[in-house]
């Protein structure tokens, strides 16, 4: 069990904010943070990788300290079990793919694991290419594979689908759930999409100024209070135009962009706006694609 | 030409080769600590390794001058102690162009290391990697451009030097009488032409090797 109770200071563009994460998270288990962005959720995370000292509490993993103020205990990054995925992958650009994995090695004489971890996430006919010369999907699986080498207990990854595309981000989400299972990680994972989090995780964490207003498992804080027979989307205006009487207000869902007729503009949406699309799931109609 | 022309050309590039060679040892972890402290030692230590950029080479040779004096605590110290003469030596020039040269070797290396994503660095300690192993096998690799612009300017730059020099060395032939000073002590001998071939080698000599370095260095980014 991973047990954190840690407070931390930040300078955000809005002012300063005191970050106050609590809460333990069970061995093996999947877990997403979210919230907007400049919440917190990487320091949490760079916190629990030992790149980040928190101004005060305790980190706990099992029956050791990772992090004790009042102990004294700081153990440096090196020596926490953990593998940190970055958002902008961070693969060394003077070395190539395979030599990235080799790097990591703590026993050099390990190269089958390699070829090993090579097959399962995917990267072969990768090994002797430049890591610049990657496209965005390659070089996070390359980066996902660096961090299995050192055979971490918790995996921590950081937005690491953020800049790709929803097809790769699928491919890529079912490669992290694979590996999750595989190598029976503890994973802790920084997401914006809800899709992804209802997708991947166990338990959910939600965070807002500083502290967890919402955890627990996605179908419950995502969906409790709303869930009353009507179907819901969440969408962003793209676009709103008056025609007659009615505006036409164009959303995009996903990756579908839909029009909505509104009959008044009551509530002053402004493109930008993020809103709830809903409607009484009376008549919809499924069909099997 | 005899071999009191071929003299003043050696040692330059001998206080050169020396001098760029102690300066790089120097730099790196001065650079690397420049680059990632948050001290507040910092600035003052920053200041201390510009001056030479700003300063008067005259002024700087000066102060090493007194400072090296056999009269001066310093002097007096290593002359009592370890039988080091620095005044008037090769030994003082080594010195003095170490400390005269300093900013163009940290400068570029510093820069080269904050410009590299600090992930890099975080990237390798997350791998379990020690802060040396990190240095010397994720971060150097990644600054070579910068290294070997530190080098190039730190060794041209010695050759080039004239005021520190003259001051810390004088112009003892075969022992601190550099090209540039040769140059200087033709012309006021008006022997022109043999001033002018002096002044012609260091010519072609500092223009090849620019030339070189801009060379690889634009093939180097172009492969990046």
């Amino acid at each position: 069990m991973l047990q954190i109770n840690v407070i931390k200071k930040l300078m955000s563009n809005e002012g300063d904010i005191k970050l106050h994460a609590e809460f333990e998270i069970n061995k093996h288990d999947f877990v997403t943070i979210s919230g907007k962005s400049g919440a917190g959720k990487t320091t949490i995370l760079r916190m629990i990788a030992g790149l980040t000292n928190p101004d005060e509490g305790i980190i706990k993993f099992e029956n050791n300290f990772w992090f004790s103020k009042e102990k004294k205990i700081n153990l440096p990054c090196q020596e926490r079990n953990i593998g940190f995925v970055f958002q902008d992958y961070s693969l060394f650009p003077n070395m190539n793919v395979k030599e990235n994995l080799i790097f990591a090695l703590k026993n050099k004489k390990e190269l089958d694991f390699i070829d090993y971890l090579i097959e399962i996430t995917n990267i072969k006919g990768l090994e002797k290419r430049n890591v610049n010369t990657l496209s965005g999907g390659q070089k996070q699986k390359v980066a996902l594979a660096r961090t299995l080498v050192r055979k971490p207990e918790i995996l921590l990854l950081d937005e690491p689908l953020s800049a790709l595309d929803s097809e790769m981000r699928t491919q890529l989400q079912n490669e992290i759930l694979k590996i999750h299972k595989e190598f029976k990680l503890t994973t802790i994972f920084v997401s914006h999409d809800l899709a992804e989090i209802f997708k991947l995780s166990d338990k959910s964490f939600i965070l807002e100024d500083g502290k967890i207003i919402l955890s627990g498992k996605p179908m419950d804080i995502f969906t409790s209070k709303r869930l009353s027979g009507k179907l819901k989307f969440i969408g962003e205006i793209l676009h709103i135009q008056k025609e007659n009487i009615v505006y036409i207000v164009t959303i995009l869902v996903g990756n579908d962009i839909v029009k909505i007729v509104e009959a008044d503009n009551n509530s002053n949406l402004k493109e930008g706006d993020k809103v709830i699309i809903s409607t009484k799931a009376f008549s919809p109609i499924l069909i099997k694609i | 030409m005899d071999s009191s022309f071929f003299s003043p050309l050696l040692l330059t590039f001998k206080l050169a080769s020396i001098t760029t060679i102690i300066l790089l040892i120097i730099s790196i972890p001065l650079a690397y600590w420049l680059a990632y402290s948050s001290s507040k030692f910092k600035a003052i230590i920053e200041t201390l390794v510009s001056m030479p950029l700003v300063l008067p080479p005259s002024v700087l040779g000066f102060y090493l001058l007194i400072a090296f004096s056999n009269e001066n605590f310093l002097g007096k110290f290593l002359k009592t102690y370890f039988d080091l003469q620095l005044a008037f030596t090769f030994f003082g020039l080594v010195i003095a162009s170490i400390i005269f040269s300093l900013p163009f070797m940290v400068q570029p290396i510093q820069a080269g290391f904050s410009n590299l994503p600090i992930q890099l660095k975080e990237a390798s300690y997350t791998l379990g990697k020690s802060k040396i192993e990190t240095l010397f096998k994720v971060l150097l690799p990644n600054i070579k451009a910068s290294i070997l612009t530190g080098i190039v300017i730190s060794f041209t730059h010695t050759i080039g030097e004239f005021g520190v020099v003259l001051m810390i060395g004088g112009n003892i032939p075969n022992e601190t009488r550099v090209v540039s000073l040769a140059i200087y002590d033709e012309v006021e001998a008006l022997n022109y032409s043999t001033a002018n071939q002096y002044a012609l080698i260091l010519f072609a000599i500092s223009f090849s090797i620019l030339l070189l370095v801009y060379t690889i260095n634009k093939k180097y980014l172009r492969n990046r």
